[in-house]
């Protein structure tokens, strides 16, 4: 799906989800690992604070690699 | 009783030239033409071609609706019990031609068809699931083996007698399991494949993974002050209700929906419907899967110009590789559409 709405928007796609191997196996270009599977944006095991701290940094990190020119797959991680 | 056949070939096979005679309209003729009667031969007494029906590359392809419904009449005139189509190798036209045409005469008159290409040819991915493709070579060159598969095949499916696996058949792979039984049970099997493969000797899986393509990536934003952003999501979340009936799995269908007036996604406006992860958290607060919370938050904050005001949103789970692209290419010809800069797909 990443990938069909690059190709077809012409748009950066940066896909956030857990399980790297199939984002890159599926065709994603703009890679940010998330959490875990059932909260890939967010840590609410962590409290409120946390949560919403990871949400921001992953989403920070997303914005980035949307801006980054790139040749190939490129994960992104978050610090 | 002999089995009745219409064979379908284009303009080149029929002799009436090559891509400038690619614009002949439909047409039928008595018997076997062009490769066809060598199909005659391979079938001997067992089948007749009763018909062929030629039609222009060029007109099938361009004009897919009136050629098709113009061949299905003259095909279905000749009464036939199994319909053949090529062999068309990896031209591409032809290909599309042919496994139209096959799935159609499936559906419409509920005889078995088959058709032989080459595997890369677009009619491949388009029409595998639909009809029987016996695998060819890239050209003409391959004539002979393709149509002694055409004849096996087609033979085969009108004594209406199981296919084997396409390996051994020398068909490419509809996708279709069969359930038999083995000897020896899977956790053996899987460690004599693993021991194989550890030790560097050939093995066969017995689940072939999907092939996924890739593409160059898109061009980055120049400007994110005056971007606008869209959120999509497969993990599952929708508004409370699950109004639109997306599939807790196996989904076959996405949603739009209208984020405008939305800080924040709650439990009570939003939940989770996805079957294949623990929805818990997601339940409790369905931002950790779909951001909207953030996501405004960092909008007012001018990091971004503009939240797109719709999301788009699916279960990814045992979804159909086919149906995943398909919503793909919908939801970005929609987003490229309203003028959408960049997106954020999160999964689960």
């Amino acid at each position: 799906m990443t990938r069909e709405i690059e190709k077809a928007a012409g748009i950066p796609v940066v896909q956030i989800a857990t399980i790297v191997p199939i984002m890159l196996t599926v065709g994603s270009n703009r890679i940010v690992p998330g959490v875990a599977i059932p909260h890939p944006v967010g840590d609410p095991a962590k409290g409120p604070e946390a949560d919403r701290k990871a949400r921001r940094e992953l989403l920070l990190k997303a914005l980035e690699a949307m801006t980054t020119p790139i040749t190939e797959q490129t994960i992104f991680e978050r610090k | 009783m002999t089995i009745r056949v219409v064979h379908y070939i284009n303009q080149f096979y029929a002799g009436l030239g090559g891509e400038e005679a690619a614009n002949a309209l439909p047409e039928s003729r008595e018997g076997a033409v062009g490769p066809g009667m060598q199909l005659q031969a391979l079938f001997g007494e067992k089948a007749r071609i009763v018909g062929t029906v030629v039609c222009g590359d060029g007109t099938y392809g361009e004009r897919t609706e009136e050629a098709r419904s113009e061949c299905l009449r003259l095909i279905e005139a000749f009464r036939p019990d199994l319909f053949v189509a090529g062999p068309a190798f990896n031209a591409g036209r032809y290909g599309f031609a042919c496994g139209d045409i096959c799935s159609t005469v499936g559906k419409k008159l509920g005889i078995p068809t088959v058709t032989a290409l080459y595997p890369e040819n677009p009619g491949v991915e388009l029409f595998a699931k639909n009809t029987v493709i016996v695998q060819t070579a890239d050209s003409a060159r391959g004539m002979k083996p393709a149509l002694e598969g055409l004849a096996r095949i087609g033979l085969k499916l009108a004594a209406g007698e199981p296919l084997g696996p396409a390996r051994l058949e020398g068909t490419i792979p509809r996708g279709i399991r069969k359930n038999f039984f083995f000897e020896k049970n899977g956790a053996e099997r899987a460690v004599e494949m693993l021991l194989d493969k550890i030790a560097g000797r050939p093995f066969r899986t017995e689940y072939e993974m999907p092939v996924f393509k890739r593409i160059p990536p898109a061009a980055p934003i120049k400007d994110l002050k005056k971007a606008t952003i869209a959120l999509v999501c497969s993990g599952g979340i929708v508004p409370k209700g699950n109004p639109d009936h997306i599939r807790v799995s196996s989904a076959e269908t996405y949603g739009k929906y209208d984020i405008s007036k939305l800080d924040d996604l709650t439990p009570e406006t939003y939940e989770s419907i996805h079957g294949g992860y623990d929805r818990v958290w997601a339940n409790e607060d369905p931002d950790v899967v779909l951001p909207v919370d953030v996501m405004r938050e960092l909008e007012r904050e001018g990091v971004f110009g503009k939240l797109y005001d719709w999301i788009y949103t699916t279960t990814g789970t045992g979804t159909a590789v086919s149906h995943a692209e398909r919503f793909g290419r919908e939801i970005g010809a929609q987003l490229k559409e309203a003028g959408v800069d960049g997106v954020i797909l999160t999964s689960t």
